[in-house]
């Protein structure tokens, strides 16, 4: 379905357009603040896109309903009811009449038209309205195939977001993750990939070997992950234009925890040599390794900073498991957490910020971040075990996985995606069709070209 | 079934290269007790079990039914405790009377704690059962180890209880 990389680069004229309408005033009153945490989400009306010809029509439904759904989960919009809406989209044409919108007290209102070419092409023009000023905020038009009019959905709902939080929208993306079934002792695991919303789902592994911890590449047209293929457990890196999955370099022994460096040249993971386990990395193009760390001491779990210059990972070679960073060539490794618990899996913000964390403390799991220099720690979530969080490519919300206590008769024991805001607001369930683990989000600007 | 056999041919070349790098480390190398004293042990009676119906001498069921195939750890833990030392020995000697079995030996740990870390945790106890067989003299080259963190529990439920037996080594034959 997907062109490969090499092709992508020369298909250029096949792209499908975005074409800008009209500028947007300069001075938009209409903002959301998102560094408090919303307690008021901004009131929207998503009408649905006026269809100028009936190969347009399905698409002008289901590309609003698609919008609504991405900003309601934002929990910064709360979308309004379509049946209290005064004017129809035809009437829209040219320009809404604020007056309708407003009594129903819509702040702001997105509007759009879609119309099938006589090339076989599907134009969707969309525009937002601030409802009280009466101004256009944004306009956009896409030319591309019908069939992708749900990543022009996810596009303008990123333009919605980005246009009223000032912060790069994170709808046009994709989770990769494990797909659980069967019994906990016997659990059968496959990595799965979906877009954000859930929608695409599919499988890329069968379930025949357990696999663990997938994570993109900067590109997101390779995962690294674990795989007990070849008995002992191994980085494996799968390509997903080929479907191929190749074990990573020849190493004596287990390899684990994967992630790629920011510009995709290296794998950093960790390797268990005479049963220790230390940081190394693994040059794709070289195939040279380099070893990062030298304690006796659990290390592992290491995560690059956006910019490549240092690594965070967790060791207890101060007792218990705690967070560290060091700089990328392995030199000041310095311990960066200090509260009372264990801390796990850091992960470092794609704004570089901040590095999310797994805590346990007291029998409790919690997902937290903190900054760099292990200053202005805060718990986002808590419960019985939340692992491994994951960032939106914006830097904005987290996701990780919620596994469920297991009741003496067997029940309970349910494991799920979960995302949570920055600011600890609007935990949701992230649903997939089995029971999930170990997500992990597609890097900023990795999103496939719109292939008409 | 070939997963399995590719296990163990896929083992027995990693442990080899492992071997080439002489181990620096050893994990609460026991003092090798005294060898009368292991070889006392009233030890699983093969005659015996050969006459009844019980399992096959040498075989895994025989080491599950008549010696005790897995050792458990504390919380965060891979040292070795007493009872699991007791199991260990009796375990060292049924592998020396059957010389021809090799094993693989399997970490494990409970729900509570992060993958990564527990996979790493794993491997740690899976060494410390090995590192105790071959310092009472079981051959290295008999013994491999894997570890499946949190991957594979034994006991399902999230209590002490359950906890506890899935904090384990298992020693499995090939």
């Amino acid at each position: 379905m997907r062109a490969p990389a090499i092709l992508k680069r020369v298909i250029g004229p096949f792209v499908a357009s975005a074409v800008v309408l009209a500028a947007a005033p300069a001075s938009a009153v209409l903002k959301i603040d998102i560094t408090q945490g919303v307690v008021d989400p901004l009131p929207i009306a998503v009408s649905v896109f006026h269809a100028t010809d009936e190969g347009g029509r399905k698409a002008a439904r289901d590309i609003a309903d698609v919008v609504t759904g991405n900003l309601e989960r934002s929990g910064l919009f709360r979308p309004l009811d379509r049946r209290a809406f005064i004017q129809t989209p035809e009437a829209m044409k040219v320009q809404p009449r604020f007056a309708d919108w407003r009594v129903i007290d819509a702040q702001a209102l997105a509007t759009g038209a879609t119309t099938m070419l006589e090339d076989g092409r599907l134009r969707v023009e969309f525009r937002l309205w601030d409802v009280f000023a009466g101004q256009q905020m944004a306009g956009l038009a896409y030319f591309t195939a019908p069939s992708n009019w749900r990543r022009i959905a996810h596009l303008i709902s990123d333009a919605i977001y980005q246009r009223l939080t000032g912060e790069a929208g994170y709808f046009d993306t994709r989770i990769v993750y494990v797909a659980e079934t069967g019994p906990q002792t016997a659990r059968i695991k496959r990595l799965a990939i979906m877009d954000q919303d859930g929608a695409h789902n599919r499988y890329l592994t069968d379930g025949q070997y357990l696999v663990l911890t997938p994570r993109f590449s900067p590109t997101s047209q390779e995962i690294t992950y674990l795989s007990y293929r070849q008995g002992t457990p191994r980085v494996f890196i799968y390509n997903i234009d080929t479907g191929q999955q190749e074990v990573l370099g020849d190493f004596p022994g287990m390899t684990f925890a994967p992630r790629f460096s920011p510009d995709g040249n290296k794998v950093i993971m960790s390797f268990i040599k005479d049963d220790n386990s230390d940081i190394y990395t693994m040059d794709l193009r070289t195939r040279q390794i380099a070893r990062l760390t030298r304690s006796s001491a659990i290390d592992t779990s290491p995560s690059y900073s956006p910019d490549g210059s240092r690594i965070t990972f967790n060791s207890d070679r101060g007792g218990t498991q705690q967070l560290y960073v060091m700089n990328v060539d392995g030199s000041n490794a310095h311990r960066i957490s200090f509260a009372r618990g264990r801390y796990a899996t850091p992960v470092w913000s794609p704004r570089g910020d901040l590095i999310a964390f797994t805590k346990f403390v007291q029998g409790r799991f919690f997902i937290g971040v903190m900054r760099p220099d292990g200053s202005g720690e805060r718990l986002l979530t808590e419960s019985f075990l939340d692992e491994g969080p994951t960032w939106a490519p914006n830097g904005r919300v987290l996701m990780f996985f919620r596994q469920r206590p297991t009741r003496r008769d067997g029940s309970g024991g349910e494991t799920r995606l979960y995302s949570v805001d920055l600011t600890g607001h609007n935990e949701r369930r992230v649903v997939t069709p089995t029971q999930a683990s170990d997500p992990a989000w597609s890097p900023p600007g990795s999103a496939p070209p719109l292939l008409r | 079934m070939h997963l399995k056999a590719f296990t163990a041919i896929a083992a027995v070349l990693l442990f080899a290269a492992a071997c080439a790098t002489a181990p620096e480390k050893s994990v609460e190398a026991p003092e090798p007790e005294p060898e009368t004293r292991v070889e006392s042990e009233p030890a699983p009676q093969p005659s015996e079990s050969m006459k009844s119906e019980g399992p096959e001498p040498g075989s895994y069921a025989d080491l599950v039914a008549n010696v005790g195939d897995r050792v458990f750890f504390d919380f965060d833990k891979f040292d070795l405790m007493p009872d699991a030392r007791n199991t260990l020995d009796r375990q060292a000697a049924w592998l020396k009377r059957y010389p021809s079995v090799t094993v693989t030996i399997e970490g494990h740990c409970d729900e509570r704690g992060t993958r990564e870390y527990n996979l790493a945790l794993g491997q740690r106890r899976a060494a410390a059962v090995r590192d105790y067989l071959v310092a009472l003299g079981v051959s290295a080259s008999r013994i491999d180890v894997i570890s499946y963190g949190k991957e594979r529990p034994e006991a399902v439920g999230s209590n002490e209880g359950a906890w506890k037996q899935n904090r384990r080594g298992v020693t499995t034959v090939d």
